[in-house]
C-alpha cells in the first residue's frame, strides 16, 4: 500500500510537471513562431536565441498587469471561472499510460496513474465539466457580450461531446475495454486504429477542435464577434489562466487522440521493457503529442473561422450521424471477424 | 484495483438518507421553480446512492443498471420540466411558484 | 485511508445539498448541486461502481445540470425575486417532516444493514464487461424503453419550449436573451 502510494505520487509528479511546466511557455512560443513563419514574418526573435524568453517576459507581464475586476459582476463566480477552467483539464492525465509496466524491486508498476478499469471515461467526465468554467465566467461578467459568448462557447462544447464520445466508443470496441493499456496494447500487436476507423478518427480530430475552442471553432472567444466572449472581462492573470487551461485541454486530448488512434507509447517494431522503455516510451508519446499540437496551430492559421449556425449544424446534422455511422461499420466489423485478434 | 472494505455499507445508506431527507425540506420549502426542481434532483441523486449501495450489500448488479435507468428518467425529467418551465416564463414573466397560481380554487 | 475518503466526501455532499436547498440565488444552488454530484460519484466508486461514478459526473453533472444553467441564464433569473424564501410557516413543516423522516428512517436502515457485511469487492463485480452483460442481456427490454422515454421526452421538450407559431407582439419581452436564441 505505501508503494503504491508512493508510485502514484511519482507518476502524478512526473505527468503535471509535464504539463504545468512544459506545456504552456512550449506552445506560446511554437504558436507565436509557427504562425509566424506561415505569415511570412519573422515573430518574436528579440529576447533569447529564436525568441525563446518571450515566454518568459510575457508571464511577467501579465503578473504586473492591474487586476481589474468589473462592476456588478458575481464575485465568487467570478473569481472561480479560471480555476474551473484549469483543474478538470490538468486532472485527466490519470487514464494515459506512457510506457510499458515496470519492474520495481519485485513489484510491477503499470506507467499509468489511474489503473482503474473506467480509463476513458473518467476522461470523458472531467472534461466535460470543462464547460462550467465557460458559463460562470460568461454569467458573472455582468456583461451581454460575455453572457452570449458563455452560453455559444457552452452550447459548442456539449454539442460537440456528443461526437466525440461516441467517436470514442468506436474506437474502443476492437480492443474490448475502456482501459486505455488494453487499448495500446492491442494497437501494438496488430494495427493503429486511425487505418480501420478513418472516419472515426475524422470525427474525433474536428470534435477535438470544437472542443478547444480552437480556430476554425472558436467563435466564442473570437475579437470580430464578441470582443473576446466569455473572457472579455478577464485581465492579466486571470485571462493567463484561461490560456493556460486552453493549452491544457489541447494537449490531453491530443494525448488521448494519439492513446486511441496512433499507438500511444508504442513505435511498431520496437518492443523495449524496463527503465530504457518507459523513458522511450514517454518520448514517443510526448512527440506524438508534440505533433498534434503543430496540427493544432497548423489549421488554426489556415482556415476562417465557422459561423454560429455552421458550426453547430455541422455538429449535430454531419459529425453526430458520422460517428454513429462509424459506431455501427465496426461493430458490423468486429461481429463479422474483420477485426484481427478480436473473438 | 485493491478495495478493503473497511467502510460499512450501512453508512453510505444513512448518508443517502440524509441526502434525501435535505432533498425533501428543500422541495417542500423553496418558491423558485428551479429551486424545486434541484432538490427533486438531490432526492433522485440520494436514491441512486441507496440503490448502489443495497446492490453492493447483496452482491447483485441489478441496483447498478438501476441507477442508469434513473439516471435516464432523470434527464428525460429534466428536459421536459425545463421546457415546461421556459413556457411558462414567456406567459407570466415568473418562476415563482406562489404566484403561478392561475388554478388555485 | 478508504474512511477519511468516505468522511470528507460524505461532509461535502451533505454540505454543498444544504447550500442547493437554502441558498437564494439558484445559479449558486445550481453550482452546489455540481459539487453534491460529484461527491456521490465518489461514494459510487468506494461502493465498487466506478462505471456509475463516471457516468454521473459525465451525463448528471456534465449535462443535466448544464442544461439548467442555461435555463437559468436565458431566463434571466435574478435574486431579487426571492427574498423571502417561502413563509415561516412552511418552512418549520418541511424542516419537521424532514426530521421526521431521518428520525424514523436512519436508524431503522442503520439497524437492519449494520451487521451484514459486504464481502470483498470481487474484480466481476466491478468489471464494466459484466454490467453490460447484465444491461444488454437481462435488462435489454428495459433499456429499450427508456430509449424510447429519452426520445419522446426530447420531442416533448422541443415542442413545448419554442416560441408559439404566430406570437403576438409584446409577449416575450426584449430584455431577455431568450428572444435571440430560438430556433
Amino acid at each position: 500500500m505505501q508503494f503504491e502510494l508512493l508510485a502514484t505520487a511519482a507518476k502524478m509528479a512526473l505527468m503535471l510537471g509535464i504539463f504545468i511546466l512544459g506545456v504552456a511557455p512550449i506552445m506560446l512560443w511554437v504558436e507565436r513562431r509557427m504562425s509566424a513563419f506561415m505569415q511570412d514574418r519573422p515573430g518574436p526573435n528579440r529576447l533569447g536565441p529564436l525568441g525563446l524568453v518571450q515566454g518568459v517576459a510575457d508571464a511577467v507581464k501579465f503578473m504586473f498587469k492591474e487586476d481589474v475586476t468589473p462592476a456588478g459582476a458575481d464575485k465568487p463566480l467570478y473569481l472561480m471561472a479560471p480555476a474551473l477552467a484549469l483543474i478538470p483539464a490538468l486532472s485527466t492525465y490519470v487514464v494515459i499510460p506512457f510506457g510499458p509496466d515496470l519492474t520495481v524491486s519485485g513489484k510491477t508498476v503499470p506507467l499509468i496513474v489511474s489503473t482503474g478499469g473506467a480509463g476513458v471515461l473518467i476522461f470523458l467526465a472531467l472534461s466535460s465539466l470543462g464547460v462550467y468554467s465557460l458559463i460562470t465566467a460568461g454569467y458573472a461578467s455582468n456583461n451581454k457580450f460575455s453572457l452570449l459568448g458563455g452560453i455559444r462557447a457552452s452550447a459548442q462544447l456539449i454539442s460537440y461531446e456528443l461526437a466525440l464520445t461516441v467517436a470514442v466508443l468506436a474506437a474502443l470496441i476492437p480492443a474490448g475495454s475502456f482501459y486505455l493499456p488494453d487499448v495500446v496494447s492491442y494497437q501494438q500487436k496488430h494495427v493503429w486504429m486511425f487505418i480501420p476507423q478513418a472516419i472515426g478518427f475524422l470525427v474525433f480530430l474536428v470534435a477535438m477542435f470544437a472542443e478547444t475552442n480552437r480556430l476554425p471553432f472558436d467563435l466564442p472567444e473570437a475579437e470580430s464577434e464578441l470582443i473576446a466572449g466569455f473572457h472579455t472581462e478577464y485581465g492579466a492573470m486571470r485571462f493567463a489562466t484561461f490560456f493556460m487551461g486552453e493549452y491544457i485541454s489541447m494537449t490531453a486530448l491530443s494525448m488521448l487522440a494519439v492513446t486511441l488512434y496512433f499507438g500511444g507509447w508504442t513505435l511498431p517494431w520496437v518492443h523495449l521493457t524496463g527503465w530504457l522503455g518507459a523513458i522511450v516510451g514517454l518520448t514517443v508519446l510526448l512527440g506524438k503529442v508534440a505533433l498534434f499540437m503543430l496540427f493544432y496551430v497548423w489549421v488554426r492559421w489556415t482556415f476562417p473561422r465557422f459561423r454560429y449556425d455552421q458550426l453547430m449544424r455541422l455538429g449535430w446534422k454531419v459529425l453526430l450521424p458520422l460517428a454513429i455511422l462509424n459506431l455501427l461499420l465496426v461493430a458490423i466489423a468486429t461481429l463479422a471477424g474483420w477485426f484481427p485478434g478480436v473473438g | 484495483m485493491s478495495l478493503p472494505h473497511s467502510v460499512p455499507v450501512s453508512w453510505f445508506l444513512v448518508l443517502a438518507a440524509l441526502l434525501f431527507a435535505i432533498g425533501v425540506a428543500g422541495a417542500l420549502t423553496r418558491r423558485n421553480g428551479i429551486g424545486i426542481f434541484l432538490s427533486i434532483e438531490l432526492m433522485l441523486n440520494a436514491v441512486n446512492v441507496e440503490l448502489v449501495g443495497y446492490s453492493r450489500l447483496l452482491g447483485e448488479r441489478t441496483g447498478q443498471v438501476m441507477v442508469l435507468f434513473v439516471m435516464a428518467v432523470a434527464a428525460a425529467e429534466a428536459a421536459v420540466g425545463l421546457g415546461l418551465f421556459i413556457a411558462v416564463y414567456r406567459q407570466r414573466r415568473t418562476i415563482d411558484v406562489n404566484r403561478l397560481n392561475l388554478m388555485r380554487w | 485511508m478508504e474512511t477519511a475518503i468516505f468522511l470528507i466526501f460524505a461532509a461535502l455532499a451533505l454540505g454543498s445539498a444544504m447550500v442547493v436547498v437554502t441558498h437564494k440565488s439558484p445559479v449558486y444552488a445550481t453550482m452546489s448541486l455540481v459539487l453534491t454530484l460529484f461527491s456521490t460519484a465518489v461514494m459510487f466508486v468506494l461502493l465498487g461502481a466506478p462505471f456509475i461514478g463516471a457516468l454521473q459526473v459525465l451525463v448528471y453533472a456534465g449535462a443535466i445540470v448544464v442544461l439548467f444553467l442555461f435555463v437559468l441564464m436565458l431566463l434571466n433569473i435574478s435574486k431579487e425575486e426571492h427574498q423571502q424564501e417561502g413563509q415561516t410557516v412552511h418552512r418549520w413543516v418541511a424542516l419537521l417532516g424532514a426530521g421526521a423522516f431521518i428520525g424514523l428512517v436512519v436508524p431503522l436502515i442503520y439497524r437492519a444493514t449494520q451487521s451484514r457485511n459486504a464481502g470483498a469487492l470481487t474484480e466481476e463485480f466491478v468489471s464494466i464487461r459484466e454490467f453490460a452483460r447484465d444491461l444488454f442481456g437481462r435488462y435489454l427490454l428495459q433499456f429499450e424503453i427508456v430509449g424510447l422515454l429519452l426520445l419522446v421526452a426530447v420531442v416533448a421538450a422541443t415542442v413545448v419550449a419554442r416560441k408559439p407559431p404566430a406570437a403576438p407582439s409584446g409577449v416575450a419581452g426584449a430584455d431577455s436573451p431568450i428572444s435571440e436564441v430560438e430556433p
